[in-house]
């Protein structure tokens, strides 16, 4: 790690530089974006789960008052608009490949889940749009819904290409090797896990501007995008057939993703279209009600694991069989979440000999599942650390014991795990170590005596994760059926004032990457870290990109911009040998100086900036004028964060509230560049995982109607359900990227569910309370109590 | 329709709106003053919490006709020129805010909140921001920084 | 939301001639749930009428009672110094309802007509033998509610005042719903004397109701304990999502001995 020389450097709490605009009100998102002539689009969307539609009869709609045009799934199909695709496939366990039915813009003859897309209006206003989409009239012919996935297959199929309605059965593992494992082991401990279905909930409602300026034939979209690039590319490849140079994407502020903006969705490519045919822009802005209905919701699973032990205690063998539902369509990365997102993380921590898991992604009357917060790792994580938990009550180990003598040593990196990865480089004793230190592990049985004075049951619960992030190599991608590229791009224009423009491809919805990355340009350089601005989010301004997720914008982004400053480094030094008629050789950076070694002749940064630019004494011959790179990096693995929670709660049993009292995290991310913002992912991640555990439930009624479809059903954490964190950290740098950093926006999401609910179990264990299913509400809670205290007085 | 004039961080406002416009979107879309932010239809998640006369409340569930007359301190008038407001300056310094859509109504809340409890303590302010959703920070920065504010806004905790 | 026209009188006789003009309209009190409904194309009336102007906000002491203009809005009751020293149990009930935004909107009246099954008013209207003052008559608290969003209150009636009795005791205890925050059970107990009042709100199917078996156990003996006896029947009982009528039953009977202190 670099020695922190600058108070501005990497690895010191700046300040951040995007805080002023959005705390005067002058952020830009894309719904504070006008254009002038604009239209408002609505959507007509279905109300019921699963119909074929026999009619549609805009009539009426066309000639209410403000109304510009009524379209359907016709209009877009006589125009050969494709629909969102798939952004990787699997193969199934019988050598078939995944099922992918076609996803249309707009109904075509059938609807699939309720808020499915029938029309679209466009109106003067918003209002207007609205109540010329009531009188459009659609005459169904009503379908069995689909909704328990786990039964999915025995219902009415939903689509044709999809038999079964199961998309894909797809396996990792050696089933047989676990099989022997297994039989052979002295005790196997079982366990069926459900990891509830979310709603991302970004604070942000979807939003799409989109205008076509037919001077050139091109489009501009702004958008609430994770990924204004991959937006372009789908859309320009698969949608609409046009070069990517006609159509510019921006993804201003944004606020928050959490999984939810990386996909396109069908509405900002409508908007697109439609802006086109009407020749005036097109906006359409996502009411809460909208979101809960259209946006990609998370998780969903049911796990069955068995975990085989040996006299020891160790783990010989795991086994997890999981059925997932995926909805109504394929979202972009839906089935790599449940797959290559979640099989390969079901080592853990530890030590596993034989792994096999088996994975059906199954098709319900259900909007889209994709990716949430931790995509696949947190239920990969749930499932073991719910059933380490459940093991070491059952061998009557302490857990943190169990855990510690099943942990990869130290010594083992890198370590294959039986599911694909190899982690490069971990310790794992240390964070658990210290993170039992900040809870004070030891005396919690005085707390939880001191709490049953008070009729209150007090438990302790903890949670040792592994994540793969920095997604990842591109080889390995494709290999494992990604249909793109996995690497970053930056570029760093040096201005010949010495001011540094960069340009990456990541994109910053709250990550504060503004910062973060200016800071590791600036230490790099030795330059003020004002000096350096960071441009992202618009296609015609910097290079391509694959935008945030899966927690990539340091390890993959930030890596980019390291490289792409080394390039910089590297000319300017041939540039200072030329003005210091020294051998290139001999010049050393330091301290944003370019110095001949052992003498006194030095050349700031910024007068090799001038001299590039204003090339009056420079290496004409030999070398470009200019000081602008860029650079594409693709890592050769992923990163590997690891850590471990532990939550204290007490639940009060005449109710069957559940508080959480306390909270220790520590997390090994490696190298920290700004450990202040590192720390507010921490505590982002962690509410969000608190949220899945107690709170968050999307659920369908057996109509397919969301029930929990506004705020006022759909329980978000708030201030007061929530404690303050106490957040640690223990180093292993990674050995992938040159920064050594790994990656923190998604751990305290995947490391939270488990603790929290083990806290709960182990509060209740004097009851003989043995599970808990999320979220832990309080009439669940309750329930639990008084069957135990029924199945007591049996 | 009909005209109507309020007070928006100190200037006159008067413009011809309908009589079903929410003052939310007379201040976004009326007046072009866009960091009042809309986050839910149920008014509940407070991104759109501005002080009317002094108290704070959440612009999508009030008519603009219902605030004729009301003197109406958005986000953009709470800074002194480029003299952020204390409770500003709080979240800034200690990361109250990720993406900011919540940020706006978070610091109005916050603002009322202590001037109406100086000496606000912790529970209190996880109590006072029942109405403001969050979905970045866990609160756990945003409960500091509105501690912080309340410390320079004058109080004791 | 559906266009409408909006007025704002400045009497209750102007309020009255302005909804008989406009056909099907509506009062507007605060607003925190009319407006919602509103905005979700729930309700499309002809016109709003808004009874800010119409000068009903006061709270004063009289004589026995506590009267409480029906446009007094949250915050004025909870901050109220005549409300916490005569009835402080009220001023608590008011400083727990929705967020501090909706209390620095929300009225007494509004709530009260609306009878929300989930509202915690009614609770202590009912519990507190409170009087309903209209433009034309007063209605005893257990005549005035009469189902779920139902209350004995005409078209074109306006409450212009609520009269609640000085309870020797009372207290209200409420356990919010996770997401809405509504009282998903919320227990208003009032001591007069000998005789106890225990209203519940947010549980029942026909919304607020005094529940008669734990009136007469406290009636007999005011303590927590003295309920331990008593079984909540769940018939009736609202049973969703979030609280089956088993789990209302049982938060009814731990929130009333929370309330009994």
């Amino acid at each position: 790690m670099n020695e922190v020389t600058k108070i501005d450097g990497i690895g010191s709490s700046v300040r951040r530089t995007e805080d002023k605009k959005f705390l005067t009100g002058k952020g830009k998102y894309t719904d504070d974006i006008n254009r002038p002539g604009q239209v408002q689009a609505y959507f007509l969307r279905s109300d019921v789960a699963h119909a074929k539609i026999k009619k549609i009869d805009v009539k009426d709609a066309q000639s209410a008052p403000g109304v510009v045009g009524v379209f359907t799934g016709d209009d877009i199909a006589a125009d050969k608009v494709g629909g969102p695709i798939c952004g990787w496939v699997v193969p199934c366990r019988d050598g078939s490949a995944t099922k992918e039915p076609p996803h249309p813009l707009l109904a075509q003859g059938k609807v699939r889940f309720v808020g499915d897309a029938i029309a679209v209006v466009l109106a003067e206003t918003a209002e207007q749009a609205k109540s010329g989409a009531e009188l459009i009239e659609v005459d169904y012919e009503e379908l069995s819904p689909v909704v328990d996935f786990e039964n999915a297959g025995e219902g009415a199929q939903i689509h044709d290409e999809v038999p079964n309605n199961c998309y894909f059965d797809w396996e990792l593992g050696d089933e047989k090797a676990t099989a022997d494992a297994l039989s052979s082991a002295k005790k196997i401990v079982k366990l069926r896990v459900r990891n509830n279905r979310l709603v991302p909930n970004a604070m942000e409602p979807r939003c799409a501007l989109a205008e076509f300026d037919n001077l050139d034939d091109s489009y501009t979209l702004h958008t609430t995008s994770q990924n204004p690039h991959l937006t372009r590319l789908v859309l320009a490849a698969f949608m609409f057939a046009i070069p990517e140079s006609k159509l510019r994407v921006i993804a201003p502020d944004v606020g928050g993703g959490f999984g939810s903006k990386i996909y396109v969705y069908i509405e900002e490519a409508v908007c697109v279209w439609a802006s086109k045919k009407v020749g005036r822009p097109v906006k359409w802005t996502a009411d809460r009600t909208q979101a809960f209905l259209t946006d990609c919701h998370g998780r969903d699973h049911v796990n069955d694991v068995q975990l085989g032990l040996d006299e020891n205690n160790k783990i010989v063998g795991l086994r997890v069989d999981t059925v997932c539902n995926l909805g109504a369509y394929l979202s972009a990365f839906s089935v790599v979440v449940p797959t290559y997102l979640h099989g390969t993380l079901l080592s853990g921590q530890y030590d596993i000999p034989a792994i096999y898991t088996n994975v059906k992604g199954m098709a319900t009357n259900t909007v889209n599942v994709d990716a949430y917060r931790g995509a696949g790792r947190p239920e990969a994580t749930y499932l073991l650390e719910r059933t380490m938990e459940t093991a070491a009550r059952e061998v009557g180990m302490d857990p943190a014991e169990f855990r510690r003598i099943n942990f990869i040593p130290k010594g083992a990196f890198p370590y294959q795990t039986q599911v694909a990865l190899q982690y490069d480089i971990g310790d794992y004793e240390p964070h658990l170590d210290k993170a039992m230190e900040m809870i004070d592990y030891s005396n919690f049985e005085k707390r939880r005596a001191e709490a049953a004075k008070r009729g209150m049951y007090r438990g302790i619960g903890i949670s040792s994760y592994i994540e793969a992030c920095g997604l990842a190599p591109s080889a390995v991608v494709g290999a494992l059926g990604g249909r793109v590229g996995q690497w970053e791009s930056a570029s760093v224009r040096v201005n010949p004032t010495g001011t540094i423009s960069v340009f990456t491809g990541s994109h910053s919805h709250g990550q504060g990457h503004a910062t973060t990355f200016a800071q590791i340009v600036a230490d790099k350089l030795g330059i003020p870290m004002e000096n350096v601005e960071v441009v992202h989010g618009d296609t015609d301004k910097t290079p391509f990109g694959m935008g945030s997720y899966g927690s990539r914008s340091l390890a993959s982004g930030g890596s980019a911009i390291s490289k792409a400053v080394d390039k910089i480094i590297n000319k300017s030094k041939k540039i200072a040998a030329h003005l210091l008629e020294a051998s290139e050789d001999d010049i050393d950076f330091k301290d944003g100086k370019f110095v001949v070694g052992g003498t006194d002749k030095e050349k700031a940064f910024g007068e090799i900036a001038l001299a590039a630019y204003v090339p009056h004494n420079y290496p004409l011959e030999t070398l470009e004028p200019g000081l602008e790179e860029n650079a594409f990096y693709d890592p050769t693995n992923f990163v590997y964060p690891s850590g471990t929670h532990i939550a204290e709660v007490e639940v009060d049993p005449a109710t069957g509230v559940v508080q959480v009292v306390d909270w220790a995290a520590c997390d090994d991310f490696g190298n920290l560049v700004n450990p202040m913002i590192v720390e507010g992912q921490v505590h982002g991640g962690i509410a969000q995982g608190i949220g899945q555990a107690l709170l968050e439930d999307a659920h369908y009624d057996e109509n397919g109607q969301l029930l929990t479809a506004s705020y006022m059903d759909y329980c978000m954490p708030r201030a007061d359900d929530l404690p303050s964190f106490k957040v640690g950290y223990t180093t292993t740098p990674s050995t992938v990227n040159d920064l050594g950093v790994k990656g923190c926006g998604e751990a305290g999401a995947i490391a939270s569910p488990p603790a929290l609910i083990n806290a709960v179990i182990d509060a209740l264990s004097p009851l003989g309370v043995t599970d808990m299913s999320m979220p832990a509400t309080p009439q669940k809670v309750w329930k639990a109590i008084q069957d135990s205290q029924s199945v007591a007085a049996e | 329709m009909g005209e109507i004039s309020l007070k928006l961080n100190g200037e006159l406002e008067t413009r011809d709106v309908a009589d079903n416009t929410l003052l939310v979107d007379f201040i976004r879309e009326h007046v072009g003053l866009t960091g009042t932010h809309v986050g839910c239809d149920t008014s509940q998640c407070g991104a759109c919490v501005i002080h009317l006369d002094g108290v704070s409340v959440k612009a999508c569930t009030i008519l603009a006709k219902q605030a004729v007359g009301a003197d109406i301190t958005t986000i953009e008038g709470l800074a002194d020129g480029d003299e952020l407001h204390p409770m500003q300056e709080a979240f800034h310094e200690n990361h109250g805010l990720q993406c900011g859509f919540c940020t706006p109504g978070m610091v109005m809340s916050a603002v009322e909140m202590v001037n109406k409890n100086k000496d606000i303590s912790e529970d209190e302010i996880r109590e006072g921001l029942e109405g403001n959703i969050c979905r970045c920070t866990g609160y756990h920065n945003i409960v500091q920084s509105v501690k912080a504010g309340a410390a320079k806004m004058g109080g004791k905790n | 939301m559906y266009s409408t026209k909006y007025v704002k009188p400045n009497s209750t006789t102007e309020a009255l001639e302005a909804i008989k003009s406009l056909g099907d309209g509506k009062f507007l009190a605060g607003g925190m749930t009319l407006i919602p409904t509103l905005k979700q194309r729930l309700a499309s009336p002809d016109g709003l009428v808004d009874l800010s102007g119409c000068k009903l906000d006061s709270i004063a002491e009289e004589g026995e009672t506590l009267k409480i203009g029906a446009m007094a809005r949250h915050v004025s009751v909870a901050e109220s110094a005549v409300v916490k020293k005569v009835i402080p149990a009220l001023a608590k009930l008011a400083d727990g309802i929705g967020d501090r935004q909706v209390r620095n909107r929300g009225t007494i009246g509004g709530s009260v007509a609306n009878n929300d099954p989930s509202a915690c008013y009614p609770s202590a209207v009912l519990a507190l033998k409170a009087t309903i003052h209209t433009n034309n008559r007063s209605i005893a608290a257990d005549d005035f509610f009469t189902g779920m969003f139902e209350t004995a209150l005409e078209d074109d009636e306006i409450i212009e005042s609520i009269s609640f009795s000085k309870p020797t005791k009372a207290n209200y205890v409420k356990f919010p719903n996770p997401a809405s925050r509504y009282a998903m059970v919320g227990v208003f107990v009032a001591q007069f004397g000998d005789e106890v009042r225990v209203a519940v709100t947010g549980a029942g199917e026909g919304g607020v109701f005094r529940h008669q078996e734990m009136e007469s156990v406290l009636s007999s003996n005011f303590s927590a304990d003295s309920l331990s006896s008593v079984n909540i029947d769940s018939d009736g009982l609202i049973s969703d999502l979030h609280a089956s009528a088993e789990y209302r039953a049982n938060l009814i009977k731990e929130m009333t001995k929370r309330a009994v202190v």
